[in-house]
C-alpha cells in the first residue's frame, strides 16, 4: 500500500499530539498541542485520500527528483508573502499603535512571526528547494535516501507552523531568531539532520567527480546551522507537558551564545547558504561559468574561517567583557574583505556581458542581490567598529541594516533563482511574464531604498537625540520626545515595506500562472530579442 | 587547564596553526596548475540540466 | 609535490570537505565562549544579588511571553547619557540569575534594567493597561489582559527545580514554600516575613489594584518594580569589577 508506513506512523503522531493537549500543564501548550493534532491528523487524512492499495510504480533511479523541489518553490512564495506582510502589519503598529489587538496580535508576539516567517519560512524553503535543485544538478545524481526529502519537507513545514502558532500564544524562549520552545527545536534538530544526511548522501553518490563550490556553501550553512541550533537552545523544561523552558545559561554567558548563534544565522543561514544559491544561479542565468572559480575557494575558507567570531560585535559595551568586544570588531572588520571578494567575483562573472543587465530583468534582479550584499557587508563591519556602534546601537540604523541585507540580497537572489527554477521545474517553455519581473524589480528596489534610507535618517536622529545636552549640561529630549519624533519615519518605512510586499505579490502572481501553464501575451522587453533594422 | 593557558595556546600556536591553514588554503586554490581544473570545475553547472 | 597531488582531496571528498567546515567553525565558537563559563573574572563580585521571587520569576515569564525584550532594553551602556537617563550602568553580575537574559538589542522604548522603584504601582497598571493615557507619545501596546487573568498556578516550584538544575541557588526551603510564597507577596494581608527572610528587598502587597486576586498584572508589576533595586552601589568599586 502507498504511504501504508507513513499513514500507521502519522496517526500515532496525532494520537500523541492529542493525549498531549489533553494532559498539558500550562493551558498554552495544551492549545499548541491542539494545533499539532489539527496539522498533523489533517496532513493524514490528505495521505489517505491519495493512497492506493496497490505498490507504487517503480522510480527511475537516473532521473532527478524534483517533487519536492515543485512544493518547496510554492512554499518559499507562500512564506515570503506572509511573512512580508506581517513585517508591514508589525510596521503600522509602530506608527499607529492602536492597531495591536491584545494579546495575540500585540507588537510582541507579532515581530518575531515576521523575523521567523521570513527568515525561515521564506529564506529556509528557498535554501532547501534550491540547495535540493542544485546539488542533484550539479553532482548528477537523484537526491539520495527515497522519501528522505518529502520528510524533510514536510517536517520544515511542520516546524514553521508550529513556531508561528506558538509565538502568537505567548510560546518563546525570547532568543532572537531562535524563539521556539524546546519541544519544537527537538522537531527541527530531527528534521535538520535528516537534511544533512540528504544533502551529504547526494554528494556521496555524485557522479561527477568534483563537489562544485556552490554545494560546499550549501554544505557548511546545514551542518553549522545544526551546531549553532542545539548548542544555543539548551534548555530546561519545566515539565515534559509543559511549553515553559529556562534557558541552560544565564546572564553574560547566555547573552554571548545568543549572539554568536544570532550573527551566525546572519553568516551561515542568510550569507553561504544564499551564496550557494548565487554560485549556481548567476552562471546559469547568464550562460556564462563563474568570474574566477579560484576566488570562490579562498572566498568559501575565509568567509567561514572569520564569520564565526564575529559575533561579540552585537554586545559591544555591555557588560560582556572588553576582550570578546574588541576580537568581534576586528574579526568583523576583517569580515569585509572575503564578502566583497564573493560580492566581485558575482558580478563579474557577468563580465562580457553586461548588456544583460538591460535586457534580462532576472539578471538585473540578481545583480541588484549582489550588489546589495556588497552595500550590506560593508555597512556590517563599518557598524561594528564600537565608536560607531555606540551610536547605532538600540536605534532603527540595526533594523534599516538588516532589512539593506535581507530584502537586497536574500530576498532578490531567492527571486532570482524562483524565476530561473520555476518554469524549469513544470517544463514551461518561459515565464508568464517577463514585464511583471520588470516592476517586480522596481517595486522591490524602491521599496528598499526608501526603507533603508528612511531607518538611516531616523535611527541615526534617534542615536543623537538621546545623547544631546544643552548648555547647562542637561539631557535635551525625553525618551517620549524621541518616539514622537519616529512617527513620520515609521510610516514612510511601512511604505517602503508595503513597496516590496507588492512586488512579491507580482512575483507569485507570475509564478502562479506560469505553473498553471499560462504565457502573457505582451511585447518582448525591448533588448531581449535582436531587433532588427528595415533594410535601406 | 586554566584560562591563562588557553588564552596564551590561542594567541601563540591556536594562532599559527589557524593562519597556516587559511594560507594553505589560499596557496592550494592558487597553486600552479590548479587553473585548468578550476575552469573545469566552473563548467559544471552549465553541462546540463 | 606530493601535498599538491593530493589536490584532489577536499574538493573531492565530501566528508573532509564537511570535516573541514566543521572544524574551522567550531574554533572561533571555543576560544571565545568557553572562556566565559570558567573565568572567574567574567562577572564581578557585588553584594545584594539573589534569585527572584516567585512572584517575580512568573512577572518575568509574562515579560518573556509578551515579547518586551524587542522593544526595551535590559544594559545600560557605560556613557554619561545612559547613565544620567536610566542611572548605574549594568554590571553582569545583574543578570546571573537571569536564565534567559533579557538584555535586548532595540530601544523603540526606553531601557528598564533601573526601572524598579521609578514609578508606583498604580502608574505601571495604569501605563499597561492604556499607555497613552499616562505617555501621550507612546507606541506601547495596551496589556490590559493581564488584570482578568489569574495567574496559573499548577505548581510553580517546578519552576523554581527547572532553574536550579541550570544553576540558580533556590534552597530547598525557597521550593518547599514556592507556592505560598507566590500568593504571599501579592497579597496585602499575609504574613510576609518568611517570605522577606528568603527574599530580601523583595517588594509585597497587592499591586494590581485588585487585593482579591493574584492576577498576571500582579507579577509583571511586581517584576518591573524590583529591576535593578537589588545591587547596592554605594559599596560598589568600580576599579575592581572592570573587565
Amino acid at each position: 500500500m502507498r504511504f501504508g508506513t507513513e499513514i500507521v506512523l502519522l496517526s500515532l503522531f496525532a494520537f500523541a499530539a492529542l493525549v498531549a493537549a489533553g494532559f498539558g500543564v500550562d493551558e498554552a501548550f495544551r492549545q499548541h498541542m491542539w494545533v499539532l493534532f489539527f496539522a498533523v491528523a489533517g496532513f493524514t487524512a490528505i495521505l489517505l485520500r491519495n493512497t492506493e492499495l496497490k505498490l507504487a510504480a517503480p522510480v527511475d533511479p537516473s532521473a532527478y527528483m524534483d517533487g519536492p523541489i515543485r512544493y518547496g518553490a510554492i512554499a518559499t512564495m507562500f512564506w515570503g508573502i506572509v511573512g512580508m506582510l506581517v513585517g508591514v502589519v508589525i510596521a503600522l503598529q509602530l506608527a499607529y499603535p492602536h492597531l495591536n489587538i491584545e494579546p495575540w496580535f500585540n507588537f510582541g508576539r507579532l515581530r518575531p512571526l515576521h523575523t521567523s516567517g521570513v527568515i525561515f519560512a521564506f529564506g529556509g524553503n528557498a535554501l532547501l528547494c534550491t540547495s535540493m535543485y542544485v546539488v542533484q544538478r550539479t553532482c548528477r545524481a537523484r537526491l539520495f535516501g527515497g522519501n528522505l526529502a518529502w520528510f524533510v519537507l514536510w517536517g520544515y513545514q511542520l516546524f514553521i507552523v508550529m513556531a508561528a502558532t506558538g509565538y502568537l500564544l505567548g510560546i518563546t524562549e525570547s532568543r532572537e531568531y531562535a524563539e521556539p520552545e524546546w519541544y519544537v527545536d527537538i522537531w527541527l534538530t530531527i528534521v535538520w539532520v535528516a537534511y544533512l544526511i540528504l544533502f551529504l548522501g547526494t554528494i556521496l553518490k555524485r557522479k561527477e567527480p568534483h563537489i562544485y563550490v556552490a554545494n560546499w556553501f550549501y554544505l557548511s550553512f546545514i551542518v553549522t546551522i545544526a551546531m549553532l541550533h542545539v548548542v544555543n537552545n539548551l534548555s530546561m523544561p519545566v515539565s515534559f507537558l509543559g511549553s515553559k523552558s529556562y534557558s541552560a545559561f544565564s546572564g553574560v554567558q547566555d547573552a554571548l551564545t545568543q549572539w554568536w548563534y544570532g550573527h551566525n544565522a546572519v553568516g551561515f543561514f542568510l550569507t553561504a547558504g544564499f551564496l550557494g544559491m548565487m554560485y549556481y544561479f548567476v552562471p546559469k542565468q547568464a550562460n556564462r561559468p563563474v568570474y574566477s572559480y579560484r576566488l570562490s575557494i579562498i572566498h568559501f575558507w575565509a568567509l567561514i574561517f572569520l564569520y564565526i567570531w564575529a559575533g561579540p560585535h552585537h554586545l559591544h559595551y555591555t557588560a560582556l567583557p572588553d576582550w570578546a568586544q574588541t576580537l568581534g570588531m576586528v574579526f568583523s572588520v576583517m569580515l569585509w574583505m572575503p564578502s566583497w571578494g564573493g560580492m566581485i567575483n558575482g558580478l563579474m562573472t557577468l563580465s562580457g556581458a553586461w548588456d544583460k543587465i538591460r535586457t534580462d530583468p532576472i539578471i538585473r534582479m540578481m545583480v541588484a542581490a549582489v550588489a546589495f550584499y556588497g552595500m550590506s557587508t560593508f555597512e556590517g563591519p563599518m557598524m561594528s567598529i564600537k565608536a560607531v556602534n555606540s551610536l547605532s546601537h538600540y536605534t532603527d540604523w540595526t533594523i534599516g541594516h538588516v532589512h539593506s541585507g535581507a530584502l537586497g540580497w536574500v530576498g532578490m537572489i531567492s527571486f532570482g533563482a524562483l524565476y530561473y527554477m520555476v518554469p524549469k521545474l513544470w517544463n514551461r517553455e518561459r515565464l508568464y511574464s517577463m514585464r511583471l519581473v520588470t516592476w517586480h524589480f522596481w517595486l522591490a528596489t524602491l521599496g528598499i531604498v526608501v526603507y533603508a534610507a528612511v531607518m538611516w535618517v531616523s535611527g541615526i536622529m534617534q542615536g543623537l537625540m538621546w545623547r544631546e545636552y544643552d548648555e547647562q549640561g542637561f539631557l535635551v529630549y525625553s525618551f517620549a520626545e524621541t518616539v514622537a519624533a519616529m512617527h513620520p519615519y515609521y510610516v514612510m518605512r511601512a511604505a517602503g515595506g508595503a513597496m516590496y510586499l507588492a512586488g512579491a505579490a507580482l512575483m507569485a502572481w507570475n509564478l502562479t500562472m506560469t505553473i498553471l501553464g499560462y504565457q502573457r501575451k505582451e511585447q518582448p522587453l525591448p533588448g531581449s530579442a535582436p531587433a532588427y533594422q528595415p533594410a535601406e | 587547564m586554566d584560562y591563562n593557558l588557553m588564552r596564551e595556546f590561542a594567541d601563540s600556536w591556536g594562532l599559527v596553526a589557524m593562519a597556516l591553514f587559511f594560507v594553505g588554503c589560499i596557496a592550494f586554490a592558487l597553486r600552479p596548475g590548479s587553473k585548468a581544473h578550476a575552469d573545469h570545475a566552473a563548467k559544471i553547472p552549465l553541462q546540463d540540466d | 609535490m606530493g601535498l599538491i597531488d593530493k589536490h584532489a582531496l577536499i574538493e573531492k571528498n565530501a566528508t573532509l570537505l564537511l570535516v573541514g567546515s566543521l572544524l574551522v567553525v567550531t574554533v572561533g565558537g571555543i576560544v571565545e565562549i568557553a572562556p566565559l563559563f570558567y573565568l572567574d573574572n567574567t562577572i564581578e563580585k557585588v553584594e545584594g544579588m539573589r534569585p527572584y521571587s516567585p512572584l517575580e520569576l512568573a512577572g518575568r515569564n509574562i515579560y518573556v511571553r509578551e515579547g518586551c525584550y524587542l522593544c526595551h532594553s535590559q544594559m545600560i551602556r557605560p556613557f554619561r547619557d545612559e547613565v544620567e537617563r536610566y542611572g548605574h550602568y549594568s554590571l553582569a553580575a545583574e543578570s546571573m540569575y537571569d536564565h534567559p537574559f533579557q538584555w535586548g538589542s532595540k530601544r523603540t522604548g526606553p531601557d528598564l534594567a533601573r526601572v524598579g522603584d521609578r514609578y508606583s504601582n498604580s502608574w505601571h497598571v495604569q501605563h499597561l493597561t492604556d499607555p497613552r493615557s499616562v505617555v501621550p507619545e507612546s507606541i506601547m501596546p495596551s496589556y490590559a489582559f493581564l488584570k482578568d487573568k489569574p495567574i496559573d498556578l499548577k505548581d510553580f516550584s517546578t519552576h523554581l527545580v527547572a532553574n536550579r538544575r541550570v544553576g540558580v541557588p533556590y534552597t530547598d526551603d525557597m521550593i518547599a514554600h514556592a507556592d505560598a510564597d507566590l500568593m504571599a507577596q501579592a497579597d496585602p494581608n499575609a504574613d510576609t516575613s518568611g517570605l522577606v527572610g528568603r527574599y530580601p528587598k523583595a517588594k509585597v502587597g497587592d499591586f494590581d489594584g485588585n487585593p482579591q486576586q493574584v492576577t498576571e498584572m500582579d507579577a509583571l508589576v511586581a517584576y518591573l518594580q524590583m529591576l535593578g533595586t537589588l545591587v547596592d552601589f554605594k559599596n560598589y568599586d568600580e576599579a575592581a569589577g572592570y573587565r
